[in-house]
C-alpha cells in the first residue's frame, strides 16, 4: 500500500513538473503576443514564468520528500525512439534549484521588463526565448533517455544564445554570443559522443538500459572523460571557461541570473547523472582529475573575479569559482567512494549538491542585485559607483546578504557547504594512499585560499558599489528600485539565511539522492537533535548554526541596547577626517582597481596586465588597466590559429570552377556507394 | 562529550566568555608594559588599557556625514563575532558545551565575518585611508587563511577531529614528548597569529603613519563607544590567538572537570601561559622591524611552508609508524 | 601511532623533520652567508641523526661517522666556504629567487613525489628508520632543484653539498650506514671537491669577472650563430 501511495504522489510530482513546462511554454507564447502590446510581457509572461518556477519547486520538493521514481512516455519523438521523462530525487533536487531562482526571476522581471518596453530591442524575442530557455532546462532535468536529453540540451543552448545576443547592436555582445554558440556546440557534441559510448554497450538510448550497461574500465573512463569535457565546458571549468565571463554579462540581468545560477547547475546535473548514475563503476583516478580541475577553477576563477571592474563580469568569474568548489566536492566524493569509504563519499556528494543549491540562490541574488543597480543607474562599471546603500537601501542590504553568503561566512548558507567540504577533506586520514592523504589537504588549502579571496572580492564589490560616496553624477541620482525587484531579492536573501541556519533540515531532504546514486545514506547526523549539525560524529565536528545566529543577534542587541543610555548614547554628525587639508572628495576614495592592486601584484604571473597612461585632448591623463585572461594566449589562440591554418589548406579545394565542384561531388558519391556496398 | 542539557556548564560558558572579555585588555597592557621595559621606559601600568576603554565608552561618538547605517552597525557586529569566537576557545576548562556550537573551522569563519565587517566599515566613509586599510587587510587575510587552515588540518588529521575540546583531550591523553608535525604547525600558527592580530612586523598597532597602517586605517573614522568596541574586539582577538596557541599546544593545566580546585588551577595556568606568550610577543616586537607591505606575502609564505611541512611530516613520518 | 614509538625514534623523527626544513631554508635563503649557516645546521642535524641511529643500533662505526659528519659538514666545509666568500668579497651578496613562492611549492611537490616514490619500498621494509628514506630522497631532489634555480656559483656548491647530505642520510637510514672505508672515501672526495671548487671559483671570476653561472652559457656543441 505504501509503495502504491508513493507511486501516486510521485506521479503527482511528475504532473506538476509537466505543468511547469506548460507554464514556461505558455509564457513564451504570451511573450510572442507582446510584440504588439509590450506590457503583456510584464503583466502576463513574467508572472507565468514565476508560476512555472513555483510548479517546478513544488514538484521537486515532492520528489525529494517522497523519494520515489515515476516515468512516463511522451507522445513525441521518433516512432522507434519515443521520448521518456522521469522524476526521481536527483531530478527533483535540480527542479528545486531551477524553481527557486525562476520564482525570483519571474517576480523580478515584472519590474525589470518595464525598462525594456521602450527600448529598441524586441521584448517578444526576450520573453519568447526566456520561456523556451526555461523549458529546455526543465526538460534536460526530466529527460529519461539520451535522445530527449540531447534535444532539450540543444533547446537550452540555442535559446540562451538568442538571449545572449539580445542586445546585438553592441559588437562585444555579438562576439560573446558567437563564442557562446561555438562552445555550446562543442559541449553538445562531446556529450553526444559520451552517450554514444554508453549506448554502444547498453544497446538502447533510454537511461534504464544505459544504467545496466556493463562497460569495461577503459570505455568507462572514455565515457567519463567525454562527460567531464562536455559538461565541464558548459559549467565553465578552467581552462574551458573563457566563454562564460563574456556571455553571461552580455544578457539582460535576469537572464544572467538564470544562466549563472541555474544553467550552470544543469551542467552539474548532467555530470552527476552521467557519471554517478549511468556510468556507475566509479574509479578513484577520476576523482583526482576532478579534484585538480575543480581546485584550479576555484582559484583562477576568483583571482580573475578580483581584478574585474565590471560588476556583472566579476559575478560571472565568481561563478567559475563556485563551479570549481562544486567539482572539488564531487572529486572528493569520487575519490572516497571509489576508494571504498562510502561515508565520506556520500558526505562529499551531499556537500556538492548543497553548494549547488546555495550557489544558485546567492548568485541569483547577486545577479539580480547587479541588475537592480543597472536598472537604476544604467551603470555596470564599479569605478563609477559608490554610496548606493543610501540611494537603494533594500538592494544594498540584500546584496550584502548575498556577498556574505558567497564569501562563506557563518551563519549564511555558503559557509555550511564549504564547512561540509572541509569536513570531508579532513577524513583524508582514512585513505590508504599517503599521496592522496597529502593531496587532499592541499586541495583544501587551495579552497581556503579561494574562500578568503572571495571575501576580498566581495568586500571590494559591495564596498565600492554601495559604500563610500558616488563616483559619478548618474549614480548619485540613482532612482530607488521597483517593489517587485525588492520582493525578489528579499525572497532569495531570506532563502540564503534559511539554508544557512537549517542545515540538518536541508540535508535530510538531499539524502535520498545519495541513497539513489550511491546506495547509501548517512548515519543519523543529528546525534543531539536537529539543533546540532554533526555530519561525522559529535566528537569529530559539530556546528550549530541556529545558536550561532541567536548568540550573534543577542550580543549585538544587548551591547547596542546597553550603550544607548544617558549621554553615552549621543551621536554627533561631523565631517570625515581630512588631515587638516582639503575636505575629502569622491575622487580620493580607493577605486576598485586600487583595491585589488596588492592581490594583483602578489598573483601577478597569472594575469597578463595591459597598463597604459594616455593623454586626453583636454590634457588630462587617463590611466587604463586591463587584466587579460591568460588562457586566451595559452589555449584558445593557438587552437584558433591552427583551425584557421587547416581551413586555409582546405580552401585550396575551392577553385571556383563549377566542373571541379561537380567532380568532387561525383567522387564523394562514388566513395559513399562503395562504403555502403 | 560535554553534556548539553544541564545548566551548570552553560553558566560556566557564560562566565568564561566574560573572563575572556575581561582579560583581553590586561593582556594588551601587559605586552605594552614589557615592551616599555625592554625599551628602558617605565611605561604605563597594566591597567591603562582598561582606563582607555572606560574613557572611550564615556565619550560621545562622532559619525561622518557620509557614513551609512552600516558604519554604526559594524562595531557591534565585529565585537559580537570576535567575542563569540573567543568564547568558543577553551580558556580555563575543556569540554564545555560551546565545543558543540562551533569547531575550529567555524572559529575561522567567525573571525572572517568580523574582518569583513571591519573592512566594509573602513570603506564606508569614503576616505582614502579606509579603502587602503581594507585592501591591505584583505590581502593579509587572504594569504593567511590557507596557512591557518593547513595548520588546523595538521592538528585535526592527528586528532581526527576539528573539535577544539577533542583536540585538547587528545593532546592531554597522548604520552609523547615532541611531535615534529605539531612543532611546525605551532611555528606556522605563531607567525599567523602575529599577522592576524596586526602586530609587528606585519602591522604596527601604535602607529598612525599613513603609509604603513592597516588596522588603524580602517578604524580611523571611529570615536567614542564605537572605537571602544573596535579596540576591545582587537584585544579579544589577541587573547583568542594566545589562548588558542597556549591550550592547543601546551594544554597542561587546563581543568578537565568542574571541581573548584581544577578551575582555580586552570585559571592560574592560562594566566601564566598568556603572560609568557605576551612577554615573548613583546620581545619579538622589540627585536623585529616592521616589514613593508610587499614583504608580507613572503612572511606569510613562510607560515604556509611551516604548516605544509607539518602536514607532510605528519603524513610521511608519523602515520604508519 | 607515534605515541607507542620508543623515545629514540621520536628524536630521530624530529631531527629528520628539521633536516627537511633546513633544505627549504637553504633553497629560499637570499643571503649567501646565511645560506652557508643553514648548510652548517643541516650538516649538524645529519650528524645528530647519525648519532641517534648509532645509539639505537649500538654500532660503533656510526659513532665515528657522526663525528666525521659533524667535523666535516658542520664545521670544516662551512668554514672553508665562509673564508672563500670573504676572499672573493661576496659575503654581502644576496641573490633572491625570481619567484620564491613557486620555488617553495615546487620543493613541496618534490617532497610528495619522493614520498610516493619510496612508498612501495617502505611498505616492505620494516626497519627502524624506514620513514627517513623519503626525507633523504627529498633532500637530494631539493638540492638538485637549488642547483637548477640558483645563479650564484657558491649557492650551487651549497646545493651540491646538500645533495651529498641527503645521500648520506639515505645511507644511514636505509642500511645503517655505508662501510667505513666507503664513508671515508666519500668524505675525502667531498673535501677534495670543496678545494677544487674553491680554485674553480677564482678561475671563473678571473675569466668572466663574475660568479653568475648564467654567464656560462656556451656549453653547447653547435657553434653560436652570428658574430
Amino acid at each position: 500500500m505504501a509503495a502504491e501511495g508513493r507511486l501516486v504522489t510521485m506521479s503527482t510530482a511528475l504532473a506538476l513538473a509537466m505543468s511547469a513546462i506548460f507554464c514556461a511554454l505558455g509564457s513564451a507564447a504570451v511573450a510572442l503576443a507582446a510584440s504588439w502590446r509590450p506590457a503583456l510581457l510584464r503583466l502576463l509572461a513574467m508572472p507565468l514564468l514565476g508560476v512555472a518556477g513555483l510548479a517546478a519547486l513544488a514538484a521537486g520538493l515532492g520528489a525529494l520528500i517522497v523519494a520515489g521514481t515515476a516515468t512516463t512516455q511522451l507522445p513525441l519523438g521518433l516512432p522507434w525512439l519515443p521520448w521518456h521523462i522521469a522524476i526521481d530525487p536527483l531530478a527533483g533536487f535540480f527542479l528545486v534549484v531551477i524553481g527557486i531562482v525562476t520564482v525570483a526571476v519571474g517576480c523580478y522581471g515584472v519590474g525589470y521588463a518595464r525598462s525594456l518596453e521602450h527600448g529598441r530591442d524586441s521584448v517578444a524575442v526576450l520573453g519568447g526565448f526566456t520561456g523556451l530557455f526555461l523549458t529546455g532546462m526543465l526538460l534536460v532535468v526530466l529527460a529519461a533517455d539520451a535522445f530527449l536529453f540531447l534535444v532539450s540540451w540543444e533547446l537550452m543552448s540555442l535559446s540562451s544564445y538568442f538571449l545572449v545576443a539580445f542586445q546585438h547592436d553592441q559588437a562585444a555582445n555579438r562576439r560573446a554570443a558567437f563564442l557562446y554558440l561555438l562552445m555550446a556546440h562543442l559541449s553538445g557534441l562531446t556529450i553526444l559522443l559520451g552517450f554514444g559510448v554508453l549506448a554502444a554497450f547498453g544497446g538502447a538510448f533510454d537511461f534504464g538500459s544505459l544504467r545496466v550497461a556493463e562497460l569495461t574500465p577503459l570505455w568507462a573512463s572514455l565515457a567519463f572523460t567525454l562527460a567531464l569535457l562536455g559538461f565541464g565546458l558548459k559549467a565553465g571549468l578552467v581552462p574551458l571557461h573563457a566563454w562564460l565571463p563574456e556571455a553571461h554579462p552580455a544578457a539582460p540581468s535576469h537572464i544572467s541570473a538564470l544562466m549563472s545560477a541555474v544553467m550552470l547547475k544543469v551542467a552539474v546535473y548532467g555530470f552527476i547523472r552521467v557519471v554517478f548514475d549511468l556510468v556507475g563503476d566509479l574509479q578513484w583516478q577520476w576523482g583526482v582529475v576532478v579534484l585538480i580541475l575543480g581546485s584550479l577553477s576555484a582559484l583562477v576563477g576568483i583571482l580573475y573575479a578580483l581584478v574585474q571592474t565590471d560588476l556583472k563580469r566579476l559575478l560571472a568569474y565568481s561563478s567559475v569559482e563556485n563551479l570549481g568548489v562544486i567539482f572539488v566536492a564531487l572529486g572528493l566524493s569520487l575519490l572516497f567512494y571509489a576508494g571504498g569509504h562510502s561515508l565520506p563519499g556520500t558526505l562529499a556528494l551531499i556537500a556538492a549538491l548543497y553548494h549547488t543549491l546555495n550557489h544558485a540562490v546567492f548568485k541569483g541574488l547577486l545577479f539580480l542585485g547587479a541588475g537592480a543597480i543597472l536598472h537604476s543607474t544604467h551603470e555596470r562599471d564599479l569605478e563609477q559607483m559608490g554610496g548606493l546603500l543610501r540611494r537603494m537601501p533594500w538592494t544594498g542590504w540584500f546584496f550584502l546578504v548575498g556577498s556574505l553568503s558567497i564569501a562563506a561566512l557563518p551563519p549564511f548558507n555558503g559557509f555550511v557547504s564549504e564547512w561540509l567540504t572541509f569536513q570531508v577533506a579532513l577524513q583524508a586520514w582514512q585513505l590508504e594512499s599517503g599521496v592522496l592523504r597529502t593531496l587532499i589537504p592541499i586541495a583544501a588549502a587551495v579552497l581556503a585560499l579561494t574562500a578568503a579571496l572571495v571575501a576580498a572580492c566581495f568586500v571590494k564589490a559591495f564596498g565600492i558599489a554601495f559604500l563610500g560616496q558616488a563616483r559619478s553624477r548618474h549614480v548619485r541620482r540613482a532612482r530607488p528600485e521597483p517593489v517587485t525587484m525588492r520582493l525578489a531579492l528579499g525572497l532569495l536573501a531570506f532563502t540564503c539565511l534559511a539554508l544557512g541556519v537549517l542545515p540538518t533540515l536541508v540535508i535530510g531532504l538531499i539524502e535520498p539522492i545519495a541513497i539513489q546514486l550511491l546506495g547509501q545514506g548517512l548515519p543519523p547526523m543529528t546525534d543531539r537533535g536537529w539543533l546540532w549539525f554533526t555530519p561525522v560524529s559529535a566528537e569529530t565536528a559539530s556546528y550549530s548554526a541556529p545558536l550561532v545566529l541567536l548568540v550573534l543577534v543577542l550580543l549585538v542587541t544587548l551591547v547596542f541596547w546597553g550603550l544607548q543610555w544617558g549621554s553615552v548614547g549621543r551621536i554627533r554628525r561631523c565631517d570625515a577626517w581630512d588631515c587638516g587639508l582639503a575636505p575629502p572628495s569622491p575622487r580620493m576614495q580607493y577605486s576598485a582597481t586600487a583595491f585589488a592592486h596588492p592581490l594583483r601584484r602578489v598573483f601577478a604571473p597569472l594575469f597578463r596586465i595591459d597598463e597604459s597612461v594616455e593623454q586626453q585632448e583636454d590634457g588630462r591623463l587617463r590611466y587604463r588597466l586591463q587584466a587579460v585572461d591568460r588562457t586566451w594566449d595559452l589555449l584558445y589562440r593557438p587552437i584558433a590559429r591552427s583551425v584557421e591554418a587547416a581551413a586555409r589548406r582546405v580552401s585550396h579545394l575551392q577553385s571556383g570552377h563549377v566542373r571541379a565542384y561537380l567532380g568532387w561531388t561525383l567522387a564523394t558519391l562514388l566513395v559513399l556507394l562503395w562504403l555502403i556496398s | 562529550m560535554a553534556d548539553l542539557v544541564t545548566p551548570w556548564p552553560w553558566a560556566l560558558v557564560i562566565a568564561q566568555g566574560f573572563l575572556c572579555a575581561a582579560l583581553a585588555p590586561w593582556l594588551v597592557g601587559w605586552v605594552r608594559l614589557i615592551k616599555a621595559r625592554l625599551q628602558n621606559r617605565r611605561g604605563p601600568s597594566v591597567w591603562q588599557a582598561y582606563r582607555d576603554l572606560y574613557k572611550l565608552f564615556a565619550k560621545e561618538a562622532r559619525v561622518a556625514h557620509t557614513a551609512s547605517p552600516l558604519f554604526r552597525l559594524a562595531p557591534y557586529l565585529v565585537f559580537a563575532a570576535t567575542w563569540l569566537a573567543a568564547a568558543i576557545v577553551p580558556l580555563v576548562v575543556v569540554n564545555l558545551p560551546t565545543a558543540a556550537i562551533a569547531d575550529m573551522i567555524v572559529l575561522v569563519g567567525l573571525l572572517a565575518l568580523a574582518r569583513v565587517f571591519l573592512a566594509l566599515a573602513g570603506m564606508d566613509v569614503g576616505t582614502a585611508f579606509g579603502g587602503q586599510g581594507a585592501s591591505r587587510e584583505m590581502l593579509i587575510a587572504a594569504l593567511a587563511e590557507p596557512a591557518l587552515l593547513v595548520a588546523i588540518f595538521t592538528l585535526a588529521m592527528t586528532a581526527h577531529s576539528t573539535n577544539l575540546a577533542s583536540v585538547i583531550d587528545y593532546q592531554l591523553a597522548a604520552d609523547i614528548i615532541v611531535r615534529p608535525s605539531f612543532l611546525f604547525a605551532l611555528g606556522g600558527l605563531l607567525l599567523l597569529a602575529i599577522a592576524e592580530t596586526g602586530r609587528i612586523p606585519v602591522d604596527n598597532p601604535s602607529t598612525h603613519l599613513e603609509l604603513t597602517m592597516v588596522h588603524e586605517a580602517m578604524i580611523l573614522e571611529y570615536s567614542g563607544r564605537h572605537l571602544a568596541l573596535m579596540e576591545w574586539a582587537a584585544q579579544i582577538k589577541l587573547l583568542l590567538y594566545g589562548a588558542l596557541i597556549a591550550n592547543l599546544f601546551v594544554p597542561w593545566g587546563i581543568a578537565t572537570d568542574l571541581s573548584v580546585t581544577g578551575l582555580t588551577l586552570g585559571l592560574v595556568a592560562i594566566v601564566v601561559k598568556l603572560a609568557l606568550l605576551g612577554a615573548a610577543l613583546a620581545i619579538a616586537e622589540t627585536v623585529l622591524a616592521k616589514m613593508r607591505l610587499f614583504r608580507v606575502p613572503d612572511y606569510l609564505n613562510l607560515a604556509l611552508l611551516l604548516a605544509l611541512l607539518g602536514l607532510l611530516i605528519h603524513v610521511i613520518l608519523e602515520v604508519g609508524t | 601511532m607515534l605515541a607507542q614509538v620508543p623515545i629514540l625514534q621520536q628524536w630521530l623523527l624530529l631531527l629528520a623533520a628539521f633536516v627537511l626544513f633546513s633544505s627549504f631554508v637553504l633553497l629560499a635563503q637570499a643571503r649567501l652567508v646565511s645560506a652557508i649557516h643553514a648548510f652548517a645546521w643541516q650538516g649538524g642535524l645529519v650528524a645528530a641523526v647519525t648519532l641517534v641511529v648509532a645509539l639505537a643500533e649500538q654500532s660503533s662505526h656510526l659513532y665515528f661517522s657522526a663525528l666525521l659528519t659533524l667535523v666535516l659538514k658542520a664545521l670544516l666545509i662551512p668554514w672553508m666556504l665562509h673564508r672563500l666568500t670573504r676572499r672573493l668579497r661576496i659575503e654581502r651578496e644576496t641573490e633572491s629567487l625570481r619567484r620564491p613562492a613557486l620555488a617553495i611549492m615546487a620543493a613541496v611537490a618534490l617532497v610528495i613525489f619522493s614520498y610516493w616514490l619510496v612508498l612501495p619500498m617502505v611498505e616492505q621494509d620494516l626497519t627502524f628508520t624506514r620513514n627517513l628514506v623519503a626525507i633523504s630522497l627529498a633532500v637530494v631532489l631539493i638540492g638538485l632543484l637549488m642547483m637548477v634555480l640558483r645563479q650564484q656559483a657558491v649557492a650551487q656548491v651549497l646545493g651540491f653539498m646538500s645533495i651529498e647530505n641527503g645521500l648520506f642520510l639515505a645511507a644511514v637510514s636505509a642500511t645503517g650506514g655505508m662501510p667505513l672505508i666507503v664513508e671515508l672515501g666519500v668524505a675525502f672526495d667531498v673535501l677534495v671537491a670543496m678545494v677544487l671548487f674553491g680554485i674553480f671559483f677564482f678561475q671563473i671570476r678571473d675569466s668572466i669577472d663574475s660568479l653568475d653561472v648564467d654567464r656560462l652559457n656556451r656549453l653547447t656543441e653547435t657553434p653560436e650563430e652570428g658574430p
